[in-house]
Parts: C-alpha cells; structure tokens; sequence
C-alpha cells in the first residue's frame, strides 16, 4: 500500500473498521508521519463524541456489579512513563507522535485484550506478610548474587546512594545512607529508567534515612534509576524533577 | 425503544474527569464511582449498539469498565480525553466481540450481516432519535448521505470499510475515502481538536 493510501487510512482506523493487518500497516506508516498520527487521534476523539451521542440510563445493577469487581480486582501500574515532559522542537513532536497514536488504539494493545480477568486476584492478607519476609530475602539475595555489580553516587545534601544490581536475578537493590527526611505528607519514589522513560520501582520507607530497598519489577534492561519527591502514596509517572538519577553498573 | 435518555456530562467537563482518572489510577473506589456514573451510559449505548444484544452488551459492558479500573494508571492524558479513551475501549471491545462471533460462525453469518445491512436507515434513524446532543445530530446532518451511512455503520455497527464497500456496493477506496472526509466534516463541525 502506497503511503498516500495509508495516509486516507485515518478514518478508518479512528473507527476500528480496518483489518488487524492494515491497522498494523497503520500504525508503522503513523510512528513516522506526525500530520497522520494527529488527525487520527482528532478523529478518534471526534467518534468519541459520536460515542456520546448514543448515551442511555445505565441499570444500577450494573453499577451495584461493577463496584463490587473492582474491589478484587488489582490495577495495573504504568508500564512507561516520560520522566519529564521535552523542552518542544523535534523531540517532542517525534514523542506526541508515538503518544498520540497510542491514544488511538487508546491503550487497547496494551491492555492486553483476551484476557481480561487475568490479574484479577484477590490480595489476602498473609500474602501482604509474606511478602514483606520475602522482600528482605530478596535483598539478601541480590546483595550475595556471584554477578552482583555496584555503583555510588553522592546525592544531595551529603547522602550517598548505591546500586547493586544482578543481572541473573533482573532485580536490583537501592542503598541509601544519610538521605534527609522528605517533605511532610510526601515520600521518595523509585523509578526505572528505561532509555528515558522512567518505570515506578516503588516507595522507600520515609520514616528511615538509611534503608536497602529492593527495586519493584525486573531490571529488564533499565540503564539506571533515578528517585523524585512524590504525594504520598506515590504517583503514577514522576510529578518532579529526580533528586537523584545514577546509572546501572555494566 | 422507552429507554430514558441520559443526557452525558459535556466533554468539556474534562478536567473534572482527569483529576477523577488520577484518583482512579491510586486506587480511589470513589474516584471511580464518579468516573463511572459519567462514562457508563455512553460505554452501554455504544457497546449495544454494535452489539444489539441486551444480554451480551451488558456482560461487554461490565468487562470494559472493570478494566477501565484495572487499566487507569494507563491512561495519558497527551494522547487524548479521557472520554475518549474510555470509548475507544469500548467500541473496540464490541467490535472484537462481533467479528470473534463472526469468525466463529464463519461465511453464513457474514452473508446474514450483508443481507441486514440495508438496515441502515434504521440504524440511522434509531440512533437519531437517541441522539442527546442536538450538536451530533446537527453535525451528522451536514455530511453527505454516503459520508453518513459509512461513517454510521463503521462506528455504530462496528462494520470494517470492506462490510461498509460490501454492504453499500462501493468501491473501497470511496469508502475509505468518506470515513476520512465524512470525519473530518464532523471534527469541524463539532470543533474537535486533540
């Protein structure tokens, strides 16, 4: 297919009435055409609106259903996430690109279709304590691995942070010493960076100033981690700037 | 069809619903019933329409907003409203359900869908009648009929352009053509912009 002919495919895919081939055709042709990957979010936003008009009363009993899932339900965490928003010129416009075509298929791969129910667990209580034993397990684990590889960096204010990580365990630990309390009614958060774009790795503790934590999720080929001041309870892409950014040992 | 209609929160309450979708993202239950009671009718009206099955809309239904909970801390919002995003799902979720039953049923019930598609006039028409925003409905106006009957059954029937071509005996690339066009004149019309 030409690439004037998958330009005209705006309409069509803003309207999920192309074929998954030609979706995928698509979606090639709109990583590298900013003008197509726009109008095909404005069309998508513009079905939205047709989506609107078709609104009916929703029975309470679905609503009654509804609630009642979710409470068993366990929610993703992001998967990727910007670290800060590009200055504007040609990287951004590359990245809203990528961003605004995603937002086409609104997430729809990445939610990962078929298997709805799949993450659906309830979370009991002796898992949570589990949990926590494990944690200091895997600690122990990383920090003794044969391949474990480290790296320091001085942080702000005098603190030193280290990083160890395995790369045959694809999990990494983060070691603070000194670090100053964060601000009231915020915590540090620990991201993964993923060539730029960060990935939540969780929370340190903020009532401790030194603290080995182990990073949340695998390395998976993270080049770094950097940590940011969040709202507590943490936030689902970093809201600052990092306090502190180092760079995985080779 | 009795079914009271629900006048939708206007999208440009938007802002409301980005701070709702962050809360939702953090696990707010009430967050989320706030997100919900915004976006179920919209979710159920586009689900059945596509589907035009009561028992089968709902089960769709239920399976998309749970995941809207399970999917929030996906959301962005750079890459579109957050009302979009939530019936992007749903349409698509409906759309997969037609062509996996499709699929399944294989060519008679692909010659049935065919044979229903001169339908559109009531497809149309019934969705006219629903149509809650005078602002849709006079937007839908201003497209030619072609425009109109492909873009109404791509979207409210979940057609693809080739059922479209088939069930309109037009070539694909006029069809192709007037989704885009057809579209675009909405977009202007509505004032859209991303």
């Amino acid at each position: 297919m030409s690439t004037v002919d998958l330009h005209t495919l705006t309409g069509a895919y803003a309207l999920h009435a192309l074929s998954d081939e030609e979706r995928g055709a698509f979606e090639r042709h709109a990583a590298d055409c900013e003008a197509c990957a726009r109008e095909a979010l404005e069309l998508s936003e513009t079905a939205a609106r047709l989506g609107l008009a078709v609104s009916v009363s929703s029975p309470s009993a679905l609503k009654s259903r509804v609630m009642r899932r979710i409470t068993a339900v366990r929610q993703d965490s992001p998967r990727v996430v910007p670290l800060t928003r590009p200055p504007g010129g040609g990287i951004r416009a590359r990245r809203l690109s990528r961003w605004a075509l995603a937002a086409c298929v609104a997430g729809v791969a990445a939610f990962g279709g078929t298997t709805v129910w799949q993450y659906e667990r309830a979370q009991d209580a002796s898992e949570q304590a589990r949990r926590s034993e494990r944690r200091t397990d895997a600690i122990a684990a990383v920090l003794a691995a044969s391949d474990a590889r480290t790296a320091g960096a001085e942080l702000a204010g005098g603190a030193r942070g280290t990083v160890v990580v395995s790369k045959s365990r694809d999990e990494a630990v983060f070691i603070a010493s000194g670090m100053a309390a964060p601000p009231s009614g915020k915590v540090y958060q620990l991201w993964f960076d993923d060539g730029g774009t960060m990935r939540s790795a969780g929370l340190m503790d903020s009532h401790r100033t030194a603290e080995a934590v182990l990073l949340e999720g695998a390395v998976d080929g993270a080049s770094g981690m950097g940590i940011t001041v969040e709202p507590a309870g943490g936030s689902a892409e970093p809201t600052s700037d990092p306090v502190a950014l180092m760079t995985f040992p080779a | 069809m009795k079914e009271a209609v629900h006048i939708g929160k206007n999208p440009s309450a938007e802002p409301d619903l980005q701070d709702l979708m962050g809360s939702v993202a953090l696990g707010d239950q009430q967050a989320f019933a706030g997100l919900y009671d915004v976006v179920a009718g919209p979710v159920i009206g586009v689900v059945r329409g596509v589907l035009r099955d009561q028992a089968q809309s709902e089960e769709v239904a239920q399976e998309v907003l749970v995941e809207v909970w399970r999917s929030a801390a996906r959301y962005r919002r750079e890459r579109g409203s957050v009302i979009n995003w939530v019936l992007t799902l749903a349409h698509q979720r409906a759309v997969d359900r037609v062509r996996s039953v499709e699929a399944s049923a294989a060519r008679e019930h692909r010659a049935a869908l065919l044979d229903h598609a001169p339908e559109y006039d009531e497809v149309t028409e019934q969705v006219e009648a629903r149509l809650e925003r005078e602002q849709v409905r006079r937007c839908l106006r201003t497209l030619t009929e072609l425009q109109r009957q492909s873009v109404t059954l791509a979207y409210y029937r979940g057609l693809t352009y080739r059922e479209v071509a088939e069930s309109l005996a037009l070539p694909l690339g006029t069809v192709k053509t007037r989704l885009r066009d057809g579209l675009i004149r909405l977009r202007d019309c509505l004032g859209v912009t991303a």
